[in-house]
């Protein structure tokens, strides 16, 4: 699995972080989306695939 | 428009029976037209999207506009009317760039961990609450929840974040209570909503005198310092923050506390293992939506949605209550289920780039009461029977006027 995100596209609503929050973080200065890990391992995929569902800006792409 | 017969207006009354149900006639229009048209109170008419598929496209399509200056956009029936020409808007009614460049600077304060750090204060503000319910005497008159928790919890919790004083929270209270009654006509309504304006104006001078440590003091000695703001910018902030989080956390403390006080079942679960609150607190914001009028858009271009195509200068209304039931996501949506795989896919917070700022917020607040009215309150229950309670059919966010309990 490879994740991608968008910065541009993220409005810091924080989905991903309650889902997956080994793999997303918030940036101190302005709650922008960051990547902890972009090739996390199997047992996060169902996590991240949520995240990529549920996040309400589209800013996570997940290639598998 | 050819159409001849006269448009429905929006739903917006619970069908008799359980008052929480969506809006009757909602159920219906999902299945068999899920974008209809509907009458608005200025003789216009816009687009009603039912089915969460829809509304999800719609809400996460930026072609569809929040501003409320846009040509077709839905304004009549909105919460406090049409805005006023050259009243200075929050970005919840904005597009980008406008939109992303002023939400960006306060995101950080409600990101995730960020609440997380106040979940103690906000256990601290909910146990001090409490104990003044307890200490109240219930042999003369029952207690109020929404008086004595519902409404205070989330006005001391923004009154923390933008930094109004201790001594200023009982000002500050009334004036959002007021702005909340329903014993008030509109014209009533507009005082408060002018003290209010000046009490904001007044706090922001007051940041601008000796900054602290909070959001309005932060705009101040940062954007404002640098030109990115003016006062009036600074004003919107503090009034969209106050106002977008208030009325709505109030009213799901209220509603979620009700239904798991009439559901023994869920509330005992619930009471025995309170790890399942996270997802209870999702089931019952997707269960209560009470977001009854909105969110709205106007089209800027045309776009089909769901086979409709939705031509440039016509307004949408979207169904947040209709979504959040739709079988096609939720089976067996009316049901409160808080072990619901899903529940966290509702958009009782809008879907798309204005989804709730505030969410982590709410969430957190709502864990904690619900938490502890279930471990202090065990025995908590309605002092009056379901029939009687005042529900806010007539509000654009649903929920009760007052609630009367016992225990
Ligand atoms: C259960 C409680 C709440 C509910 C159901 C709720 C619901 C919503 C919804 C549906 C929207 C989207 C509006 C749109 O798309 O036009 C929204 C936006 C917003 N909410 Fe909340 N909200 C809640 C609590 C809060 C709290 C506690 C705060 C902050 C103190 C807050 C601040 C905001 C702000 C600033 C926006 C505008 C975001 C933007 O336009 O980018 N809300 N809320
Ligand atoms: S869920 Fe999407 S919009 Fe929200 S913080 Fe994560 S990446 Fe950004």
């Amino acid at each position: 699995m490879q994740i991608t995100i968008d910065e541009a596209k993220c409005c810091g609503a924080g989905q991903c972080v309650l889902v997956a929050p080994e793999v997303f973080d918030q940036r101190d200065e302005d709650g922008i989306v960051v990547l902890l890990d972009a090739t996390p391992d199997a047992g996060q995929h169902a996590a991240v695939r949520e995240a990529a569902t549920i996040c309400p800006a589209a800013a996570i792409q997940v290639r598998e | 428009m050819t159409t001849t017969a006269p448009l429905p207006p929006l739903p917006a009354r619970p069908p008799s029976g359980c008052p929480f149900d969506p809006p009757e006639g909602l159920a219906r229009l999902r299945l068999e037209e899920p974008l209809s048209k509907v009458a608005l109170d200025n003789g216009g008419w816009a687009w009603l999207a039912t089915r969460y598929a829809d509304v999800r496209a719609i809400l996460g399509d930026t072609r569809f506009s929040s501003d409320t200056s846009a040509p077709g956009y839905p304004v009549s029936g909105m919460t406090g009317g049409s805005p006023r020409p050259g009243a200075t808007r929050g970005f919840i009614r904005m597009d980008p760039p406008e939109h992303t460049r002023l939400r960006r600077m306060v995101t950080r304060d409600f990101m995730v961990k960020r609440v997380e750090a106040l979940r103690p204060t906000l256990q601290r503000l909910t146990d001090e609450l409490c104990d003044a319910m307890e200490r109240v005497d219930r042999s003369e008159h029952p207690v109020d929840l929404v008086q004595a928790l519902a409404l205070p919890l989330p006005s001391l919790a923004i009154s923390l974040l933008l930094g109004v004083p201790y001594e200023d929270h009982d000002t500050f209270q009334r004036l959002t209570g007021t702005l909340l009654s329903r014993d008030l006509t509109e014209d009533q309504r507009e005082p408060a909503r002018v003290e209010l304006l000046a009490y904001i104006n007044q706090l922001v001078n007051a940041k601008k005198a000796a900054p602290g440590d909070d959001i309005i003091s932060r705009l101040v000695t940062e954007q404002y310092a640098r030109g990115e703001l003016t006062h009036e910018d600074l004003v919107a902030f503090a009034v969209l923050l106050l106002v977008a989080g208030h009325e709505t956390t109030a009213n799901m403390i209220g509603l979620s506390a009700l239904s798991l006080m009439l559901d023994q079942e869920t509330a005992g679960r619930l009471r025995e293992d309170p790890s399942l609150v996270r997802g209870a607190v999702e089931e019952l914001l997707r269960f209560h939506s009470i977001i009854r009028n909105g969110p709205r858009r106007a089209a800027l271009a045309d776009v089909e949605v769901g086979g409709q195509l939705i031509r440039r200068g016509e307004g949408v209304i979207v169904a947040v209550p209709s979504a959040n039931r739709d079988e096609d996501t939720f089976p067996d949506a009316d049901r409160l289920d808080i072990g619901r795989p899903n529940a966290q896919h509702h958009v009782a917070f809008g879907y798309g780039i204005h989804q709730c700022l505030g969410q982590a917020l709410a969430r957190a607040e709502l864990q904690v009461v619900i938490t502890t009215l279930l471990r202090r309150f065990p025995g908590m229950r309605p002092a009056v029977p379901v029939e009687e309670i005042p529900f806010r059919t007539d509000m654009v966010v649903y929920g009760c006027h007052a609630l009367p309990v016992t225990w």
